[in-house]
């Protein structure tokens, strides 16, 4: 019994943190650029679970207010990610436009076979 | 519960395949799904912006992306062991740090006691705003969100310049490649 409330009442977090831990192997593991990207996503959205699992309240509403509602989830947290949520959609707009200005200049949106033709590059002036 | 295991299933999904479509069309599924948990989690606000933004900006950028160059990862140079050792650790660790953190759903924990129920207490007789979220994004943080906008504005300059120049300048490059190619043929 004890068991099975510890495993309800960490499952969000533990959630969290498998995907927090799969952006994490896609960053270091993957070469591709786009890729790389969605990685960096992954990791963004577990961090937005991380923020809103604590905020709620069991048997809370949504934080909007109403004379025949008593208890209401935390609004802190909401407004963080909204915010974070905006921005990470920039940085990922940032990011594949990068990718595609190299793309342009390089022939490739794989990270290893662009560093061999910059190498190659420098190795040549 | 279960919403959160279908998630964790498309990660995996999102990590093996090879196929850049499949993986762009399964982030929006992903986004999507998140933004259901959002909405079980009270977060309504949230999960509206999560729909909108991840489930659909995201995928059109990133549709976008995959147009202008290519659809197809190519096979790993390394092995992944490494990779997988790092997450794997870290994974440890993380869940090691969970036994710290208040329960799901309790209302007493600090997370909930603090700043939050001032806000809900408070942000009616100060803003007249039903909506708690939206007062303290427009009224409490609004300093915040005026960040928040030109963070966006920025980036929203620094893809058109990137964008701009790289086509001012291949033109340029094909007509200078042009005249070259015409003093070759004159000479």
């Amino acid at each position: 019994m004890e068991l099975i409330s510890a495993i309800v009442e960490h499952y969000n977090y533990w959630a969290v943190i498998f995907l927090m831990v799969g952006g994490l192997y896609i960053v270091v593991a993957k070469s591709n650029m786009i890729k790389t990207l969605i990685g960096m996503a992954l990791f963004q959205t577990s961090v937005y679970l991380l923020y809103l699992s604590p905020g709620k309240v069991l048997g809370g509403t949504p934080p909007i207010l109403d004379k025949a509602i008593k208890t209401y989830s935390n609004p802190l947290p909401h407004v963080l990610i909204l915010t974070a949520i905006v921005v990470g959609v920039a940085t990922l707009a940032m990011g594949l436009a990068l990718i595609v200005r190299i793309n342009e200049a390089y022939g490739s949106i794989e990270e290893d076979e662009v560093i061999d033709l910059v190498d190659r590059e420098d190795a040549a002036e | 519960m279960v919403l959160l295991t279908l998630i964790a299933a498309i990660t995996v999904g999102i990590i093996r395949l090879k196929n850049l479509f499949a993986v762009v069309v399964l982030f929006s599924a992903y986004s999507f799904l998140m933004a259901s948990v959002m909405l079980v989690l009270d977060a309504v606000d949230v999960a509206l912006t999560e729909a909108a933004v991840g489930a659909g900006i995201s995928t059109v950028l990133l549709l976008g992306a995959l147009y202008l160059t290519k659809s197809e990862e190519a096979p790993a140079r390394f092995s992944s062991l490494v990779p997988l050792l790092v997450a794997g650790g870290t994974a440890v660790i993380l869940v090691w740090g969970t036994w710290g953190l208040p329960d799901f759903g309790s209302a007493t924990s600090p997370v909930n006691t603090g700043v939050g129920s001032e806000y809900i207490a408070r942000s009616y007789e100060e803003t007249h705003i039903p909506n708690v979220v939206t007062a303290v994004l427009a009224s409490y943080r609004g300093f915040d969100t005026l960040g928040e906008v030109t963070v966006v504005f920025t980036a929203a300059i620094g893809v058109m310049m990137l964008l701009n120049r790289g086509r001012g300048k291949g033109e340029t490059q094909g007509e200078a490649d042009g005249v070259g190619g015409g003093e070759n043929g004159e000479g």
